[in-house]
């Protein structure tokens, strides 16, 4: 059914539909209004979890690995410092194999206080083992969740996920989704049969010690979990748009991509801004087109190299700065077409908030043109 | 695609405004996207919120710079924010003031004054002038049916809040067609 609502509230209905049985969360800033939706939806009997409002979002992931150690299917959802605050439990949460579903409103992060979107947050966890999940509109932001949970639980993974969408741009517009029921989503997802669990009658440990001779295979066993959810995402992904007609088997997707020579390589909210630039440079006789990466972690090196293998020119968006190298999506993208030829730039764009335009695209493919990239694009010089 | 941009002060519910003009342009059959200029969250404060209406799915996610239709919710803010900037040609501006204006608009744009403050504090005995504009936007715009903010209102607010507010966008819709 179609409906019109705000991003965070239609995030937070799939969440439900999802069937969370423990939902820990701080509820105070940096938060969204999707922990606030959810604790009405429990408080009205709506949505039968245990919910728990700890002291701070370390506290919040840590009750959810502890409640997904013991079995339950778990959630939570935070931003910016709030998802720096949960560093060190992320990689736990990763390490002991749990599935618990985040989504993060992408936020920029302090110092300087932002409180606007970029993907500073989510990015700079991209080596913690989670799954990354980035949605263009807030059709995608709930649709992302079900398949998250589909994918982390399966037993080949068990690894947690990310779901995320730009914060305020996705989080705060209101916008027609198409809304799914209970009996949709409990037939594409299963309950959580854990892989193991904590027992008082049958003990055993999550997370314990691992000496030299243990680790690295401990961190190698994770990685080739990540790589292979892969085909988990593609498998699932199709049987979601089997069900419902919208197909998320692809890590990447392309945009008028088939015959472009100048391709744009971006991720999240910036997608759509660049359709519609793309759809106006192409009434200008330009080949340009759009490969929007969805799946972040694992990273879809061969399927992006295969999308972008016939263009000349490839433009990175990059919401965010590995400070000292490039951006991270502009980093991969070169690692995945080096040996091809094809000239990589990447743009630094959107930082903090700063609104991105039709015209901003169209600039940075006149940019690429002359072969002008890796660089901060709309630097404002004079307050430099 | 036709634009809104609304202009007001934190506290004078513009982005309820925006949310609810969004919701009724979707009951009438079109596709409509709703959100803040996320700026620093204040009252009294310089707010923007925007609407964009269309027949297809709306993808861009910029703000808005040359609206189809402006609103002005408080015209203490002409002085100090450029808030007619963009307007496209032919387009419409809705200002609240019960004063006659002593400030333009671009040529080629159509001005209409409307003392929502007064309709406000007799309907709804607060100077929350959101619901006023709302209904003097279906009237000057066309974009948004009158029973379609009736049910958006009625969604949005307890039964007796509803009422008044929807009393207040009735006298301001009445009295934009009246002038139009």
């Amino acid at each position: 059914m179609m409906q019109i609502t705000e991003g965070s509230h239609a995030v937070a209905d799939a969440v439900r539909l999802c069937r969370p049985q423990v939902i820990a969360a701080y509820p105070i800033t940096p938060q969204t209004h999707i922990v606030e939706a959810l604790a009405d939806m429990v408080a009205d009997c709506e949505l039968d979890a245990e919910y728990l409002t700890v002291d701070n979002e370390l506290s919040a992931l840590s009750a959810c690995i502890g409640a997904s150690a013991a079995g339950s299917r778990t959630y939570s959802a935070t931003t910016s410092q709030g998802l720096a605050l949960m560093f060190e439990v992320c990689f736990n949460a990763a390490g002991m194999r749990l599935p618990i579903v985040m989504s993060i409103a992408n936020r920029a992060l302090g110092a300087p206080l932002s409180i606007w979107n970029d993907q500073q947050d989510s990015i700079s966890l991209r080596d913690s083992g989670w799954l990354q999940f980035y949605a263009e509109d807030n059709q995608e932001a709930t649709d992302l969740h079900y398949l998250a949970y589909r994918v982390a639980e399966d037993h080949s993974v068990l690894l947690p996920a990310f779901v995320c969408f730009d914060g305020f741009i996705l989080s705060h517009t209101y916008e027609p989704i198409d809304t799914l029921s209970q009996e949709d989503i409990d037939r594409f997802l299963p309950k959580f049969s854990p892989y193991e669990r904590l027992d008082a009658a049958d003990p055993i440990s999550f997370g314990m010690y691992a000496t030299p001779e243990y680790y690295l295979e401990f961190r190698y066993e994770m990685d080739r979990a990540l790589k292979e959810s892969k085909a988990i995402i593609e498998k699932r992904g199709k049987e979601f748009g089997q069900m419902f007609g919208r197909d998320y088997s692809a890590m990447v997707e392309g945009y008028r991509l088939e015959d472009a020579d100048t391709a744009i390589v971006a991720m999240g909210s910036i997608c759509g801004t660049t359709k519609d630039a793309i759809d106006e440079m192409r009434e200008e006789g330009k080949k340009v087109g759009l490969l929007k990466i969805r799946v972040f972690r694992p990273f879809p090196t061969e399927d992006l190299a295969r999308a972008l293998a016939h263009v000349q020119r490839v433009a990175v968006l990059d919401k965010n700065i590995s400070l000292g190298a490039k951006g991270a999506v502009a980093l991969e993208v070169k690692d995945a077409l080096y040996g091809s030829g094809i000239p990589v730039k990447g743009y630094v764009i959107g930082l903090g908030g700063r609104d991105v335009r039709k015209k901003d695209i169209k600039a940075i493919v006149g940019l690429i043109g002359k072969g002008q990239g890796d660089m901060f694009y709309g630097l404002r010089t004079e307050v430099l | 695609m036709r634009e809104l941009r609304i202009h007001g002060r934190g506290g004078q519910g513009s982005v309820t405004a925006a949310e609810l003009i969004a919701v009724a342009a979707f009951e009438g059959g079109v596709f409509a996207q709703a959100f803040p200029a996320f700026g620093v969250e204040r009252r009294g404060a310089p707010v923007q919120a925007f609407v964009r209406f269309d027949n297809k799915i709306i993808r861009k996610r910029s703000q808005v710079y040359e609206p189809d239709y402006i609103i002005v919710q408080d015209s203490t803010l002409i002085k100090d924010v450029n808030v007619f900037q963009g307007v496209k040609k032919g387009g419409i501006v809705i200002v609240n003031t019960e004063k006659v204006p002593d400030f333009k608009v671009p040529d080629g744009v159509k001005l209409i004054t409307i003392d929502a403050t007064t309709i406000a504090l007799k309907t709804i005995g607060l100077p929350i002038t959101n619901t006023s504009l709302m209904g003097a936007f279906a009237a000057a715009s066309g974009e948004i049916k009158f029973s379609a903010l009736e049910n958006a209102l009625n969604h949005r607010f307890p039964k007796e809040l509803a009422i008044k507010n929807i009393e207040a966008a009735r006298q301001a819709y009445a009295k934009v067609k009246e002038v139009s």
